[in-house]
């Protein structure tokens, strides 16, 4: 291994640059793909998922019923699709709400300072400064489960690094000269901040939002498998496996069936996720 | 050195306290009455005057911050309450069960540390070859993977086909320490070596391993001598971040292993709604891990006397 070979010539970057295009592009059409999955997820359901037959109980899977079907005969692979909708969507509603309640916090802190600066600084620092899934953990607890406040639980152990990332990018912003400019020129403040700030530090917002989804994704699975997310009629991965957990002996497919759900939709947004970072951030995909 | 480390001491007491107080004040948002919890529990039916009579007793008429002082001082005799399930004492339960998650914390952190220091260092040193891409691959899918499925995945192979370990923890012993262990370095690992890959990697692009290497001295020499003593604050630092969610990921493995420590406890007691225990878990839990966090930037100064203390003169 030679030293030399690492200093990338202006060539290789250029192709890689174009390499990183086509990336992105295949893992957009394959998360929109997920997406569209998870959103008529009831329509692409060959069998009704709540549809119980107990004749056809904890059968292995065959070609009627591609992952076999549970304990109360449902259709695994129905009850899976179900399930992936409530996990993505809950995902993606948890991050869209952290991204903006994040992002707004610090885009507000950064820009006016003061004293609501150092409060909610401080407030953020004691949820960085906590373990974030014991925290969750108590919160999802203390609201008694469902799905709604594991959502909740996670929401609000998550949004202080969105903040943090936020009032970095605000503060490096704000004493740019153009932002001097914008003002004299007669913006207003929200003017400032919705047209200038804003679309300036979004970048590195959007690339944490991109690989936070996976690791959101599965926490939220883990939170609904210890019985603190959906509860037990609503289909969810995580949940689904919970209740196939005593019959992983005899009937593993109740459980692999979801975990590789679970599996999929992970690797689908973090690659995208790291295929958004590399594509924004060129310098860092060489690593 | 020494007045950095009473700094960084008096420092710990206003973080100790928010965590006292918030774990105090969550107990108490949770709407429940320790009173009314235990009679609900007795199945007695008692009149209001019974209710406020023993509510006074226990102080819980009085105002908020007086009650969290009392408990305060409690908490420092070592008085955390009674579960109100078992009745027991919270605090020498709690202690009980401490070194079980202690054992698989360590276990774990040792496995983590075995498995991706070397394959970081490894895929770092073989960049963009087959070795790194396999490597990066694996840690991929080892990233994608949710701990509770991992861990079932586990059980099934290793435990229920091959039969090579115990599906759940009897005792605590080697063999059934491992299953749980590996799950949790599983999911770390996969993160860390990304990590320890991109330090090696940063280190490995300075100017010194190139003069080293025009002086003649051989790459394994640089390699473990230079480049891997510079990167160990870096190792360190995300090691020590990373047990955050290894506290958290203890209490899914332990009840899928049937572990029997804090995590176990902790969500038992969560389904239970046992709010003291509750209390306990996360309180102690958020001090190892401030205790923890202190003792990573203590330990510093010991690892890399390049890095200058605060409050020290250079």
């Amino acid at each position: 291994m030679s030293v030399e070979n690492r200093v990338p010539s202006v060539r290789k970057q250029k192709i890689k640059k174009n390499h990183t295009k086509t990336r992105l592009i295949i893992f957009l059409i394959l998360a929109l793909a997920l997406l569209l999955v998870a959103i008529f997820a009831q329509q692409l359901c060959p069998y009704d998922p709540n549809a119980q037959d107990t004749a056809m109980s904890l059968r292995p899977p065959s070609a009627a019923h591609p992952a076999g079907t549970d304990r109360f005969g449902r259709d695994m692979f129905s009850r899976i699709l179900v399930g992936l909708q409530t996990s993505v969507l809950a995902t993606l509603s948890l991050v869209v709400i952290i991204t903006v309640i994040g992002t707004a916090v610090g885009v507000l802190c950064g820009y006016y300072g003061g004293i609501w600066d150092s409060v909610i600084m401080r407030i953020s620092d004691v949820c960085l400064a906590f373990p974030g899934l014991v925290f969750a953990l108590a919160i999802a607890a203390l609201l008694n489960g469902g799905l709604h406040n594991a959502v909740l639980a996670l929401a609000v152990i998550s949004w202080p690094k969105y903040a943090r990332i936020a009032r970095s990018q605000t503060l490096a912003q704000k004493s740019v000269n153009y932002i001097a400019a914008a003002k004299l020129a007669g913006n207003n403040s929200i003017q400032v901040i919705v047209k200038h700030i804003l679309p300036n530090c979004i970048g590195p917002i959007l690339v944490t939002a991109m690989l936070d989804i996976g690791t959101m994704l599965m926490e939220l699975a883990g939170l609904s498998f210890l019985g603190l997310g959906a509860q037990p009629p609503v289909a969810e991965l995580g949940n689904m496996m919970s209740g196939g957990r005593s019959m992983l002996q005899t009937y593993p497919w109740v459980i692999i069936g979801p975990g590789i759900a679970i599996f999929i939709i992970v690797v689908i947004f973090n690659l995208l996720g790291d295929t958004v970072r590399d594509y924004l951030d060129p310098r860092n995909s060489r690593k | 050195m020494k007045k950095y480390v009473v700094k960084r001491l008096l420092q710990l007491i206003p973080i100790l306290l928010v965590i006292t107080f918030l774990s105090f004040g969550m107990m108490r948002l949770a709407g429940s009455d320790a009173v009314m919890q235990k009679m609900e529990n007795t199945g007695m039916v008692v009149s209001e005057e019974v209710m406020d009579k023993a509510r006074a007793e226990l102080g819980l008429d009085k105002p908020f911050l007086t009650q969290y002082f009392v408990w305060l001082g409690n908490l420092l005799k070592g008085d955390m309450g009674t579960s109100y399930i078992s009745g027991k004492e919270v605090f020498p339960t709690f202690i009980s069960k401490l070194p079980a998650t202690l054992l698989l914390t360590v276990v774990s952190i040792l496995l983590t540390i075995i498995i991706s220091v070397p394959l970081g260092v490894l895929a770092a040193v073989k960049q963009n070859r087959f070795t790194d891409y396999l490597i990066r691959v694996c840690s991929f899918i080892g990233n994608s993977m949710p701990n509770f499925f991992v861990a079932l995945l586990l059980m099934y192979f290793f435990a229920i086909r091959m039969k090579v370990f115990p599906v759940i923890a009897t005792e605590v012993s080697i063999k059934s320490v491992a299953l749980p262990s590996f799950t949790l370095a599983i999911a770390m690992s996969a993160k860390y070596l990304r990590q320890v890959r991109a330090a090696v990697l940063d280190e490995l692009s300075k100017d010194y391993v190139i003069g080293a290497k025009a002086r003649g001295v051989r790459f394994s020499v640089t390699l473990w001598k230079s480049v891997l003593r510079a990167c160990l604050v870096t190792i360190l630092t995300l090691l020590t971040l990373s047990i955050g969610s290894l506290l958290g990921g203890t209490a899914i493995v332990e009840s899928i292993f049937l572990w029997d420590g804090v995590g176990k406890l902790a969500v038992d007691a969560i389904n239970m709604r046992d709010y003291p225990m509750i209390q306990a878990y996360v309180m102690w839990m958020a001090i190892i891990y401030v205790c923890v966090n202190l003792i990573t930037d203590l330990s510093y100064r010991v690892l890399d006397p390049r890095i200058r203390l605060g409050g020290e003169k250079a």
